[in-house]
């Protein structure tokens, strides 16, 4: 638990370090544990009510842990005039999975996004940090598979 | 950039990162080292170049040669032809559309002639990761001139007189902002760049700061000094990791550079500044909200007055296109902005395209240019020859502009007259196939799931108003739910404590307005005429057009499509769950909705 010691003192004299520590948090231990937030509450001298508050509120942060692999379908508005919904239904078929859910084997997380800032490329989706334009059902089905079997 | 006979601007934005723009630049240096160019030409990232529809984007600098789509595996051609040969590639050159003659030169092309660039100034131009290049095109220039000949009230009489409107929404003045916060006389004042972009659809703000982020950083230098903050912070969402970093290493280079900290220009001026990574609500972007998230807390909005101020000191924030604006006025003077314009709006606006519409990407033109030159002219018109139905302005607090209005000039006022607004600049453009009922539906799920809910007015009226809306789209509608809507937006309107709800109905009031026959035909027909709405359509096979190929047999998910080999095929309205991929994947156009 020394990681968490060590971002706790790094944001010691600054105020308002409740999400920058989250993230970093989020990013060391891949999601938030409820001992953890247990701990930073503590740590910063408020309510544990209050993490789980922020905590939940911002779509970033995962209470459970999360796939190897997050799918993320974008619904901006852009990408919706442009078939978003036939994509993510697509998905969903492929993948069994319903929105902010991960597969059971961790391999694959589904999350829908409001904007992914390649709007000119609509419907967007992301695997990672991979972004992939002008989505269609089929073309999602032959990059999932790709992922499936690696 | 000295020594260089040749720079290869090749477009990071994120529209041609996603077309694999960093594996050609990689490529593009590795072809330039192998073939020994490495001393003579540079390979550079930039910004977006704007013309995102036909990324990868390389312009071949000092003659300004625009090449598009340019793939891994055209590379070597192109190192080969141009850089060795001196011959232009034709075949990755933009060809306008109907003609057959390609236009070398990025300034020729029709997408960027009609443009006006004062925000986007430095666009494609230098690599953002050096500020080197900034200050090569006159960067920092206007915080030296503000700090070293002009006084804090000279800096906000020139944004005054510059006739300089936030870019962020309302429209504010900004001077007048200025000025209000400069008179408060309680330290430490901050100022603060919103770059929350919660506009589902716009991605302007990103591209100013991925493309040139020194230019806001100096906007807020200048307008700290103006007001007399010590701090800035810039407010951006984790999901944005290329704008973030590099704002994170433009803040760096600034303070190395003793463009921010102790004493700047030995004028005894401090300023400082920091990112806040918030996250993925709607709700952030408004200013009260913004600033409860910066302090720790769930963002919900407060009653103002009091107003926006962090940690209950003055604070100025603006938007991250009006901070660009900003040393452009202050060096070339409010004279020459407000000569830009309309009457009430001065300057340029930048604006994303994207939808229905074949040059998706980014703009900036000058106020009161029509609609219809951004769609027709810059934005090239619409895709498939299909007909123009709207183009939807300002996200989810705007509203949908019909064809009737397309030759109105865009300013504050015209738009909020039709019903819509400014906002950030997102612009949608939607054609035939566009069913604006659906789209009203769409923006009232994404602002249910993004209120806040302090309000019971927000909470339940927007709630209130999808369940209507969600009816009419399955077939369910009822005589009187379009008045009825009309009455629960203007409560919602009237009742609410911030922005999201008071502006919540207008993306379904703008549809009524303008669309109300499609309302109508939902309601009375039972029949989608743009072909969207799942429960009010069925897919059916053309025998006469069917060659039976079997394609759609093979990748429909629900094995609804039956036929023998090489007859035409039939849809088992049973099975069939309106996927829509038998539309999609029938090159000879044999599946209808009807
Ligand atoms: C729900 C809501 C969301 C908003 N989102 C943004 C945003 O993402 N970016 C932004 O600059 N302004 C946003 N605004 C407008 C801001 O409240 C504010 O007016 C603006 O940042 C002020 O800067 P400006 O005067 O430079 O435009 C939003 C307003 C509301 C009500
Ligand atoms: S109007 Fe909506 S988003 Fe704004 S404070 Fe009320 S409930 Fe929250
Ligand atoms: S893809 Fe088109 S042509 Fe081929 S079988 Fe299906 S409907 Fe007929
Ligand atoms: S719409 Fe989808 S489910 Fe229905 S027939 Fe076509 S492919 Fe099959
Ligand atoms: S709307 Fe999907 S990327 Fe912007
Ligand atoms: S991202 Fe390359 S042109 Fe816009």
């Amino acid at each position: 638990m020394d990681k968490l010691d060590e971002i706790l003192s790094k944001y010691k004299d600054t105020k308002g370090a409740l999400i920058p520590i989250l993230q970093e948090v989020q990013e060391g231990f891949g999601y938030l544990p409820k001992d953890v937030m247990v701990r930073i509450a503590k740590d910063l001298k408020i309510p544990v009510s209050r993490v789980y508050g922020v905590a939940t509120f911002y779509a970033q942060f995962y209470l459970a842990p999360y796939g190897k692999y997050t799918i993320r379908v974008c619904r901006g508005t852009a990408c919706h005039i442009q078939g978003a919904k036939k994509v993510l239904s697509a998905i969903k078929n492929i993948t069994g999975l319903e929105e902010g859910e991960t597969s059971q084997d961790l391999r694959f997380t589904l999350e829908t996004v409001s904007c992914l800032g390649a709007c000119a490329l609509a419907p967007i989706m992301m695997i990672n940090k991979d972004y992939f334009g002008k989505m269609t059902p089929q073309k999602a089905a032959t990059i999932l598979r790709r992922y499936r079997e690696e | 950039m000295k020594g260089y006979r040749t720079n290869i601007m090749v477009c990071a934005g994120t529209n041609c990162i996603s077309n694999k723009s960093w594996e050609v630049k990689e490529a593009l240096e590795a072809e330039i080292a192998k073939r020994g160019l490495e001393d003579e030409i540079l390979v550079v990232p930039t910004g977006c170049v704007g013309f995102c529809a036909v990324g990868p984007i390389i312009i071949v600098q000092p003659e300004g040669i625009f090449y598009q789509s340019v793939k891994v595996s055209d590379v070597s051609h192109l190192v080969e032809e141009h850089f060795l040969k001196g011959k232009l590639v034709k075949s990755l050159m933009y060809v306008p559309p109907g003609e057959k003659e390609p236009i070398p030169k990025m300034k020729d092309i029709v997408f960027f002639r009609d443009q006006r660039l004062i925000a986007l100034r430095s666009r494609g131009m230098i690599n953002p990761e050096r500020i080197e290049e900034y200050i090569g095109l006159d960067g920092y220039k206007a915080l030296a001139k503000a700090l070293t000949s002009m006084t804090p009230e000279e800096v906000i009489e020139e944004v005054k007189a510059s006739g300089l409107r936030g870019r962020g929404g309302a429209g504010f003045p900004t001077g007048l902002k200025w000025e209000s916060r400069k008179k408060a006389k309680d330290y430490p004042k901050y100022v603060i760049c919103n770059a929350d972009e919660g506009d589902p659809g716009a991605f302007m703000d990103r591209s100013i700061i991925e493309a040139d982020p020194h230019s806001v950083i100096e906007g807020m230098a200048i307008g700290a000094y103006a007001i007399g903050a010590s701090y800035g912070y810039i407010y951006t969402r984790v999901e944005y990791p290329l704008a973030i970093k590099r704002m994170e290493w433009a803040i760096q280079q600034a303070r190395e550079y003793g463009l921010l900290g102790e004493n700047i220009f030995g004028t005894g001026f401090n300023f400082n500044m920091g990112i806040f990574k918030g996250a993925g609500a709607f709700v952030c972007g408004e200013t009260t909200s913004l600033v409860t998230s910066i302090e720790g807390r769930a963002p919900e909005p407060r009653q103002r007055p009091p107003r926006t101020e962090l940690w209950n000191k003055p604070t100025v924030i603006n938007n991250v296109e009006t901070w660009a604006n900003v040393p452009a006025i202050i060096l070339e003077g409010a004279e020459w902005f407000s000569q830009i314009g309309t009457e009430t709006s001065k300057g340029t606006k930048v604006f994303s395209l994207a939808g229905k519409i074949n040059n998706a990407g980014l703009i900036e033109v000058p106020m009161g240019i029509t609609l219809r030159e951004m769609v027709y002219k810059i934005g090239g018109g619409i895709p498939n020859e299909k007909k123009f139905k709207a183009v939807q302005t300002g996200g989810p607090s705007g509203g949908c502009i019909p064809e009737s209005l397309l030759d109105l000039p865009v300013d504050y006022e015209r738009l909020t007259e039709a019903g819509a607004m400014m906002g950030s600049g997102g612009m949608i453009v939607m054609d035939e196939n566009t069913c604006m009922v659906d789209v009203a539906k769409y923006f009232l799920e994404f602002l249910r799931d993004e209120s806040c809910g302090k309000c019971s007015s927000c909470r339940e009226g927007i709630s209130a108003m999808l369940e209507i809306v969600t009816n009419i789209c399955q077939g369910k509608g009822r005589e009187g739910d379009i008045e009825f809507l009309e009455e629960l937006g203007a409560a919602v309107t009237d009742t609410s404590l911030c922005g999201l709800g008071q502006s919540a109905p207008n993306p379904v009031l703008s549809t009524i307005r303008y669309f109300r026959d499609e309302y109508e035909a939902h309601i009375q027909e039972r029949r989608c005429p743009a072909g969207v709405c799942k429960e009010l359509i069925q897919y059916s096979i053309n025998p006469e057009i069917c060659t039976g190929c079997l394609l759609c047999v093979k990748t429909c998910p629900n094995e609804a499509i039956v036929g023998e080999k090489k007859r035409p095929q039939t849809i088992n309205l049973d099975k069939c769950i309106k996927c829509g991929v038998c539309f999609e994947v029938c090159k000879f156009k044999a599946v209808v909705i009807t």
